[in-house]
This record gives C-alpha cells, structure tokens and sequence, in this order.
C-alpha cells in the first residue's frame, strides 16, 4: 500500500534566501505515529507548513491520499487537520463558534453535535460558551485541536502540541492521540520531549539544519543505535579496578560497591563473557547483575551531535 | 465551490459586527448627526439651494457616501488583517478554499456592515431634512456597489498593512480627502475650472454624482459614466485580489 503522505525531493528555500530544509523526502503510512524531533531552527514548522499549504515549497512535490498539495489542493487539504505550534486564536469568539468556523471552513455541514462531542473529549465540555480569551494556555491548546478535529480528518500534524502543558494534561494528550490512533487517524507531530515520541510514537524521525538524518521504527532505533550498560554489583568494595580489568574500560560507582561497563548491542561480540570470566580470575565476587538500555534521549542528542 | 466555506467565514465576520453592533453604529450616526448640525443647519441656513436642491438634503448623499466608503474599507482591511495578526489565518491558508471564496466571504461580511450603516444614515438624516429619493433603485445599486467596491479595497490594504498604522493610513490619507474633494458638500459646478478639471481624475466623484443623481436626478457627470466608473474600480480590485491569491503575495511566504 502506498504511503497517506508522501513527500518528495522538497525543498522550501524562503524569500529572504535562507533555505529551511533540501531536498526531503518522507513517506507515512495509513495510521501510523510518527514523531519528528529535532532542536530548535530544525525546520520542522517550515515543514508542516508546507505540506498543510500555509508556505509555498520551491521545488518537489507532496501528495496526501495521492493528491498533490498544491494541484489538488482541495481534495488533498479536506484530508489534513493542523494544530499549530503558536496559540493563534481569534481571542474574543466562544469556543463552540470557534470549532463551529472551522468544520465550515473545510466545506463540512454543520454538526453542532459532532463539534460539542469532540470538545467534551478534550476536556473542554464546560468551556463551550466561553471565550477564548478567557481560557489558560493548556485549554487554548486543546481549542486549537478541537478546530483541526472539526473536520474529521485523516492526518493529523501536531506541532509541539504538549509544549507547556503541565504533566498531567501531557498525559490526557496523549491518551486523546491513542483514540485517534484507534480510530485510523495518521499522526505526525513534533516535539522536543524525547519521552513523549517514546510513549506514543510507532516510527521517529530526526531532523536537524533542514536535512532529515534518519526515520526509523522507535524500538530499532533504540535497539540499533542503543548502547547498553551492564552493571555489576560487587560482594566488597573495591579502591580502584584491577589492572588486569583496565582494557574493559569499567567504572566505579556507589563508592566502589559496583562497577559498570557499557557495549554496543550491535556489536559481534559484547565482550560480557570475558569480562565476567576475567572479573574471576581477578578475584572479585559478584553479588547480582543488571543491564539498561539507554534513553532515546541520549541517542538523539549523540545523532545531532555527529552532524554539527 | 465551497459554499459551506463561504458561509462560515461571512457568518464569523458577521458575528464580530453583531458582538459590537452599537459601537458600530454609534460613531457613524453621531458624526453624521454633526455633519447635519454644523453643515445643514448652521453653515447651510445662510446657503440657499445647490442645483436647486435645498443644501442640508444636498449633503445627504455625500454624507452616507462618505461614511460607507470609510466603513468598507475599514471593515475589510481589519476583518483579514485581524487574522494576520493573531496568526490564526493559517486556517484560511490551509483550508480547501481558493480566493474567490475567501474573498466573497470576507468582503461580503465587510460589504452587508456597511450597507447596514449606510440605510442607518439614511434614515437618520429623515430626522433633521426633507430627502426625496427619485430613484430607488439606482440608489440601491449605488449604494451596493460602492459598499463593494470599497470593500475590496479594503480587503487589499488588509492584506498589504504590516502594522496597525498602516491599516489607518490609506483610509486617512486618500479616502477621506478623495471623497471631500469629490463633491460631497458641493456641486463641482461651484469650482474655479482648474478644480473643476482635477475632479475629474478623481473616481470617488463619479460616484458621488451618481449616487446624488439617483436622488434629485442633478448629477456632475452623466450617469452611465458613474456606473462604468465603479465598474471598473471593481474590476481592478478584483484582478488584483486574484492576482494576491495566485502569487500568495504578504500571506503566503
Ligand atoms: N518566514 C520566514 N522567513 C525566513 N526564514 C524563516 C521564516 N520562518 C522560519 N524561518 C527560518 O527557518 C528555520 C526553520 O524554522 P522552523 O520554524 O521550521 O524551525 P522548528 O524546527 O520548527 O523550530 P522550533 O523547534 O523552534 O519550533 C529557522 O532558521 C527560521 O529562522
Ligand atoms: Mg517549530
């Protein structure tokens, strides 16, 4: 089956001569999470922008459902919610007008009912009547979901839609993203909360200075790019690590209580059977073992560290 | 086309009008009522007729002329510029509409406010003159048309303002002196010919002269000549509004 979004050579070079991002290609499946992270100038907004059709691109093509974004823009947008990344709102209308303007504005018939409903599924049931002007940020952030759910769409771009929002309404977020999820819905959103794209993403993509470095399935990249840590804890606590022990390269923590030693799960071999044998013939007892996979929040910041 | 699109964006404008309907219709009526005072009953007691027609029912037409052009253009340019600076006009930019119908929505909403005031004016100025209206219909088409027209233009400058003096500045700068200069307190004929030849580059005095036409059948210019004038005002604003859309020219980077 072919991708919902297909992106294609693209590349969006801005008036003032600044290129945000060359030559992207990117393709999303049907239902899929997908989490573009990166720092921030990353280019990430410019790239929504342009394929939700607010920037003009310079050249390549995109297509949503097979439509081309900017020759059948039509049938192409009916298909795309946005959620912006700045509360860009109109302060003074209620909020069930607000969603209302925005079903319209996508050709849909009014459906007060469908509208109040999606509204009472964000939590914003008793703030139908009022302005929004009178709403705190978080709210004002599910406003602005609720206007790009108005229209039923099938891809749903949410750029940086938990950037302050406290922990609990992040958490709501999130369970509002999985019933889409359910429901079929193709996400992609942006995020600098690397355990966000953890929770809830299927696939991540890093981008950095307009260039996308990799797009990968969340547990292959945390398995592929993952570099584990065994930790040994030890029966009495050492000074110093044996010379004998020195090319494993260990380190002492907890006062000496254990030691560490980090390898590369890519790697042929990990050397944990030599270590072990060679912890032995040096005299240490071990009393228990255990191993951790490191965050994606390290192998993002190793990734974006290669490319500057 | 995508009416339900239309609908929505006339009825969001609308309802910014309604939310503000006595502030909107207070100022216009009080600077008309003083227009009245100070011209028709003060100045225009020791005026005696222009063209025949007493002088506070020779004003009327000038003075609802005057404040629909305001209106519309002020209405249109702040009814698009509002969203270009609250940035929600993302929605209109990624919505599946085309430019005829953000057009026909914003400046329809734009146009129906102005027209509103202007049958406000109208009947507020019953109160102080005798206004016979020889043609009602003509008066109409007037009235529509340049609550249209206007309202295109101002829709453009909505577009083209990057700040709030900006938005002011075209109305305050060629607006209200095209209108003063274009016969709304006078008959052209009352001009030393030099002026009398200026005014005839300036549109907003076919208008006027149409429009009184339709009231007291006294006009400057022929009448066909005040309708293809505002015609073809219309016609610019729209080729330009299209040519806006196609190039995304100040909102579409
Ligand atoms: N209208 C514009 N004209 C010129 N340059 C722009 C414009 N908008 C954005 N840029 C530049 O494009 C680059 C990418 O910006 P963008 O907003 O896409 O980054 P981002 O990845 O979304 O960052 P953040 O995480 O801070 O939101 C930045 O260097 C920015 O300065
Ligand atoms: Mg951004």
């Amino acid at each position: 089956m072919s991708a919902i979004v297909q992106v294609k050579n693209l590349t969006k070079t801005y008036a003032s001569g600044f290129t945000a991002f060359d030559g992207v290609n990117l393709d999303i499946e049907e239902g899929e999470i997908i989490a573009l992270l990166g720092p921030n100038g990353a280019g990430k907004t410019t790239l929504i922008s342009t394929i939700c059709g607010i920037t003009q691109p310079s050249s390549g093509q995109v297509t949503v459902g097979g439509f081309d974004v900017v020759k059948n823009y039509r049938d192409a947008r009916r298909l795309i919610g946005l959620v912006p990344q700045e509360l860009s709102l109109e302060a003074f209308e209620t909020v069930r007008n607000s969603v209302l303007f925005s079903r319209g504005l996508f050709g849909k018939s009014r459906n007060v009912e469908f509208v109040e409903e999606t509204l009472r599924k964000l939590g914003l049931g008793d703030k139908m009547d009022s302005r929004i002007n009178q709403l705190s940020g978080g709210m004002k952030r599910r406003v602005l979901i609720a206007k790009a759910l108005a229209h039923e769409p099938r891809v749903l771009f949410l750029d940086e839609p938990t950037a302050g929002v406290d922990v609990e309404l992040r958490k709501d977020m999130w369970n509002v993203v999985e019933d889409l999820r359910k429901d079929g819905v193709t996400i992609i959103l942006t995020t600098h909360y690397i355990e966000e794209a953890e929770a809830i993403a299927d696939r991540i993509g890093v981008i950095n200075k307009g260039r996308i470095l990799l797009v990968q399935d969340k547990h292959e990249l945390i398995a592929q790019m993952g570099r584990k840590e065994l930790r040994i804890d030890l029966a009495d606590p050492i000074a110093a690590v044996p010379d004998a022990l020195a090319n494993y390269c260990l380190k002492l923590v907890e006062g000496g209580q254990s030691v560490t030693y980090s390898y590369d799960t890519r790697a042929e071999r990990t050397g944990i059977t030599a270590l072990l044998r060679d912890m032995q013939s040096a005299g240490l007892q071990m009393r228990d073992l255990q191993t951790r996979q490191s965050s994606l929040e390290e192998i993002f910041v190793d990734i974006v560290k290669e490319t500057t | 086309m995508n009416l339900a699109a239309i609908k929505a964006i006339y009825l969001f404008e609308m309802a910014r009008f309604f939310r503000t309907f006595r502030q909107s219709i207070i100022a216009p009526v009080i600077s008309t009522s003083l227009y009245f005072v100070v011209f028709g009953a003060a100045i225009g007691s020791r005026i005696d007729t222009v063209d025949g027609i007493g002088y506070g029912a020779f004003i009327v037409p000038g003075l609802i002329m005057l404040s629909v052009m305001t209106q519309s253009t002020s209405n249109a340019a702040f009814g698009i510029y509002f969203p270009k600076f609250t940035g929600s006009i993302y929605e209109i930019l990624s919505a599946p509409v085309n430019f005829f119908e953000v057009t026909v929505g914003y400046v329809g909403a734009a146009a129906t406010k102005s027209l509103v005031i202007g049958f406000i004016i109208l009947a507020t100025s019953f109160f102080f003159v005798d206004v016979t209206i020889l043609h009602p219909v003509s008066m109409i088409a007037f009235l529509l048309l340049t609550c249209l027209s206007f309202s295109l233009l101002g829709f453009i400058i909505g577009i083209w303002a990057g700040n709030f003096e900006q938005l002011n500045l075209i109305p305050m700068l060629i607006i209200t002196p095209l209108v003063f200069l274009g016969g709304s307190f006078y008959s052209t004929s009352m001009l030393p010919p030099f002026w009398q030849a200026v005014t005839m580059f300036n549109p907003v005095h076919y208008l006027i002269s149409g429009f009184r036409w339709s009231f007291f059948e006294q006009a400057d210019v022929p009448v066909a000549i005040s309708l293809g004038a505002i015609s073809v005002f219309t016609l610019i604003c729209l080729t330009t509004i299209w040519w806006i859309f196609r190039t995304g020219w100040r909102i579409r980077s």
